[in-house]
């Protein structure tokens, strides 16, 4: 009988492609949902971070509202884990065991990824997009589920040492750094930068997350002679250190990394008059910056705060961060499909080609390839000039 | 002991063994770390439960044994099982030295002098000349150990077993040390220390010796702990592990070794309770937790069960 | 020579800061004979509840003392209605409760207020008064935890409420024996410790800019002078934060590096106890076999 090619006929002709396309799941997906997990220092020393979790799971909470991502919802599990490794072992194991989630996004902080990087790549779910910047997490060949997202300290580092060699050769760099591998990494890229010429550098002190003060660091570094400062340090130290140069009357050439360029929840607290000629690069725009006072995408994101995360700081670039990484991560899925298995969601990530979310600054875009699993790596010069973070030189990096 | 606490054992026993096959291997790996703090809390309660010399430092004790595990294993390649002796040896140690300027202080004094070492000893994990063993910032990633023999059980399993193994083995020798003299002269120099020297007691030397010998419980359970997360970094081990070790053995009982198991499902069960309830603020919950324990149960769970036990046997006995 | 007198101008006024909370270590010691780890907490959430008052139009000074009196009122709640029902159990299971008053507090004002840096304003006017060594702000605090210093001084020695106070800690039931509420006078301890805090907190809070875990690093500093100085004396409590405060910055600035100056500083305090237990101006116990 010729039923049954009739049939088969019949069936590809009515069959519409994206039937045809199958869906194909791991655990944590399905038609209706997509389980996504993650830690986050939601209490402990690092707390003041735990707001990019929150801005994360608001921004999904508006994507389920607008229909999803190819019609599913999208499950945030995300865990406390204070910044401690053992707690961040613990709470991976039961987002992966436990919850069966389909990857792990945006863990946040050096030690805690560092302490869940080989279990993830032996039980092959994606850590994806870890909110850390060092350099470790972009080796596909030995860790091909692991991916960073942000431009890496020790790039940044040795973009500031190539600005000095090339404005002031003669600098004598001081350096204040946090004493932990976020402040190293740092310090190293700039030690990297300068090659040779590391001797430039007269004084480096470091200070602990649990110092009330930097101040007497701030006076070392005056008494040592530098006329260069590279200010590697966290908000709340960055808005001291910077006040307190000013107050002693010390004016360095000054570098600040880019953690701690928020207008809002440094510059302002240390007083913007004390913060003018400050250098440090950036890959966002920043949310209280007059310039994009009437911009579409601040717009949309402060929109998308006063509905979605109303308790959240408007001031605090964490925020926009938060929006950001998760939009990213939006396109990711949306690449995927209906192949929502782990392994396509790292190809999905590692085939990035010139995507921008509207938030980063002109001229940023993510690139990813199969040996390249850092997306942004290209930052841009800014100076404070007072009022606004003023964009100088070319877009550096890739 | 009576009959009827040896049955209780056996049973209590039984169900430990048969845990792992019952359960996901997240749930073995958090049982895992409940039989890790019990040794800890066990170390911790000799010297402040039993003999009243408050330490709000005792995770540094754990820190050293967690690193010791990591050097050892890492840099020398040393069987996992072998490290534990040398952690225990090597707080031993620490601990009776450390012990030995703390006879000169009291109370407020030494809780004071134990909270220095416990604020201190992630500076000296970063200190930089000693990046080259401790890793530093980095901290120091580990293998997990395999089942010997190829059992047919998984790495998780298998380390629990060995954990429980060394469990059992440590509260076995602290029941028996707390029982006799050793634990006498303890509990003697805690409530009334002028007497205890008077009647011949060494509290120079038993009250050195008990430092030591809690931070050997507790290096021991540190190394075991670093083994079964498979890493330690200065981050691990700051100064709220320490607190929380002291609470564990203040909900769990003072003075008590079951109030170490009690104390060591608190701590490890009790945060992420909390969690779940309240994702805004999971520690006020925890808080509130910890306050309500305080409130109903003031001698610790051991404490609460005792007294419950004895009520019942009264009512038995009165009819 | 210069760098090194900056140093110490710049660790006295870090001191200031030690010192206006082992003030109210002091206080809840004298009062209690307990030392409330809260107490960083406690004085942080009253400095947040003056920001409060603050950003909503009071001026400085009216903010200023109500927070004292909301601070006090909630040192006397807490006092009555969570560390009353304990009065009577082992001393550890306290300091769980005010462990747990600790995370508490601090759970509580991140969720309300967010992690984010504060500013907080100072009364004091901002053109530098001595030179660029220390701000006018950094010397105004210091001067306020002397007044502070001066009146604890007076109070408890010369006042009979300062002494019922005393008494009520030292010796309980011979103090109830002569007809003082010993009940009150805790809670009343708690009160003053708790507005001791406050003022310290929103003294601080200019200089290390207000957030939630502004309190965390200078307890350990505060314990650790109030101990070096005397525990039962605040004078010594004082000199011990400004000790603390200037050992501190010359460790790091020119003997051992910012890498160990915590662990050195504290060695050498736990040195000084070892050698004189009961602190540098302390009274020494003789305790009667």
């Amino acid at each position: 009988m010729k039923l049954v090619p009739i049939a088969a006929l019949l069936a590809v002709a009515f069959a519409s492609p994206a039937a045809l396309a199958q869906k194909k799941y791991d655990p944590g997906a399905n038609d209706k949902e997509i389980r996504i997990g993650n830690t986050n220092p939601y209490s402990g020393p690092a707390s003041a971070y735990g707001t990019i979790g929150k801005s994360i799971g608001a921004y999904f909470k508006m994507v389920n509202e607008q229909g999803g991502i190819n019609g599913r919802k999208v499950v945030w599990v995300s865990y406390d884990d204070g910044y401690s490794p053992p707690k961040t072992v613990e709470m991976v194991r039961k987002l992966v065991e436990q919850d069966q989630v389909l990857f792990v996004f945006q863990t946040l902080g050096t030690p805690p990824n560092t302490a869940i990087h080989k279990y993830m790549n032996m039980k092959k779910v994606p850590q994806l997009h870890v909110a850390t910047g060092a350099t470790k997490w972009n080796d596909p060949k030995n860790f091909p589920w692991t991916m960073g997202w942000q431009p890496n300290y020790q790039t940044e580092g040795r973009i500031y040492a190539q600005h000095i060699l090339s404005t002031n050769p003669k600098a004598k760099i001081g350096i204040l750094y946090q004493n932990d591998d976020y402040g190293k990494d740092y310090l190293k890229g700039m030690k990297d930068g300068l090659g040779d010429k590391a001797g430039m550098i007269v004084r480096e002190v470091s200070y602990e997350v649990t110092d009330p003060t930097v101040d007497s660091q701030i006076v070392q570094l005056q008494a040592s002679g530098a006329d260069t400062f590279f200010n590697i340090t966290t908000p709340k130290f960055a808005a001291q250190a910077i006040r307190k140069a000013y107050d002693i009357g010390w004016k360095p050439a000054h570098y600040l990394n880019n953690v701690s360029t928020s207008i809002g929840s440094v510059l302002k607290p240390a007083g913007l008059e004390k913060s003018v000629g400050l250098i440090s690069t950036q890959y966002l725009k920043d949310p209280l910056d007059e310039q994009w006072k009437d911009d579409a995408s601040i717009k949309e994101w402060r929109a998308f705060m006063a509905k979605y995360y109303p308790e959240g700081n408007l001031a605090d670039g964490s925020n926009l961060y938060g929006y950001t990484v998760a939009q990213t991560l939006h396109q990711v899925l949306k690449q995927a499909g209906n192949d929502l298995t782990r392994a396509n969601i790292m190809k999905q990530a590692a085939a990035m080609k010139g995507y921008r979310a509207e938030t980063m600054l002109p001229g940023i875009r993510i690139n990813t390839d199969g040996g390249d699993f850092a997306p942004i790596e290209s930052v841009q010069l800014i100076r404070f000039d007072g009022q606004q973070w003023k964009r100088f030189g070319q877009i550096m990096g890739k | 002991m009576s009959r009827k606490q040896l049955i209780l054992i056996a049973i209590v026993l039984l169900a430990a063994c048969a845990l792992p096959l019952l359960v996901s291997n997240y749930r073995v790996f958090q049982f895992n770390l409940v039989l890790v703090y019990a040794i800890a809390l066990l170390g911790l309660n000799m010297l402040t439960g039993y003999n009243g010399q408050i330490s709000l430092g005792h995770g540094a004790f754990y820190a050293i044994g967690a690193y010791c595990a990591a050097i050892l294993m890492d840099k020398y390649g040393v069987p996992y099982w072998a490290t534990l002796p040398v952690a225990a040896a090597v707080c031993l140690v620490v601990g009776f030295l450390f012990g030995l300027p703390a006879l000169r202080l009291e109370g407020l004094y030494l809780a004071l002098a134990t909270f220095a070492l416990g604020v201190s000893l992630p500076h000296l994990l970063k200190y930089h000349h000693l990046e080259k063993w401790t890793g530093g910032v980095q901290g120091i990633v580990i293998a997990k150990p395999d089942p010997p023999f190829g059992l047919p059980i998984n790495a998780d399993q298998w380390l629990y077993y060995f954990t429980l193994a060394v469990t059992v083995v440590m509260f076995v020798l602290a029941w028996n040390m707390l029982r006799g003299r050793i634990g006498r002269a303890l509990m003697a120099i805690r409530d009334q220390h002028i007497a205890a020297e008077a009647m011949g007691v060494n509290t120079a030397m038993v009250k050195s010796l008990a430092f030591g010998v809690s931070a050997m419980y507790t290096g021991v359970a540190g190394a075991l702990g670093a083994i079964a997360i498979q890493f330690v970094a200065p981050d691990s081990f700051n100064i709220f592990l320490s607190i929380v070790l002291l609470i564990g053995i203040v909900i769990g009982g003072l003075a008590s070794i079951s109030g170490a198991i009690y104390g060591a499902l608190f701590i490890q069960f009790v945060p992420n309770v909390a969690d779940e309830i309240s994702k805004a603020a999971p520690w006020a919950i925890f808080g509130i937790f910890l306050i309500g324990f305080v409130y109903v149960m003031p001698m610790g769970v051991a404490g609460a069960v005792r007294m419950a036990v004895a009520r019942l046997a009264r009512k038995a006995q009165n009819k | 020579m210069d760098a090194f007198l900056h140093q110490v101008l710049a660790g006295l006024a870090t001191g200031g800061i030690y010192a206006s909370l082992a003030l109210a270590l002091v206080m809840i010691y004298q009062s209690t004979h307990l030392v409330n780890f809260a107490q960083g907490e406690m004085a942080m959430f009253a400095t947040y509840i003056a920001w409060t008052l603050i950003n909503a139009g009071m001026p400085y000074w009216p903010a200023f003392l109500l927070t004292v009196l909301l601070a006090f009122v909630l040192g006397v709640v807490i006092e009555r209605v969570i560390i009353r029902p304990v009065e009577n159990a082992p001393v550890l299971a306290v300091v769980v409760i005010f462990i747990a008053l600790l995370v508490i507090l601090n759970s509580v004002t991140g969720w309300i207020y967010s992690y984010t840096i504060k500013t907080f304003p100072s009364p004091f006017p901002p053109e530098p008064i001595f030179g660029k060594y220390m701000s006018t702000h950094e010397a105004g605090a210091i001067g306020v935890t002397l007044v502070v210093l001066v009146l604890l001084y007076l109070f408890f020695r010369f006042t009979p409420l300062g002494l019922a106070l005393r008494a009520a800690a030292q010796n309980p039931d011979s103090a109830r024996l002569v007809g003082i509420r010993v009940g009150w006078m805790l809670a009343l301890g708690w009160g003053l410790a708790a507005a001791i805090g406050g003022i310290a907190g929103m003294m601080v809070a200019p200089i290390v800019y207000l957030d939630p875990n502004m309190m965390g690093g200078i307890l350990l500093y505060a314990f650790a002078a109030a101990l070096v100085g005397g525990i039962d004396n605040p004078w010594g409590a004082v000199a011990g934060g400004f000790m603390v405060g200037v050992l501190e910055n010359v460790l790091g600035a020119f003997v051992i590096g910012n890498e160990l100056k915590l662990v050195v500083a504290l060695v050498l305090i736990i040195g000084v106890l070892v050698v004189r237990p009961s602190g540098f101006f302390g009274k020494v116990l003789v305790t009667r076999v």
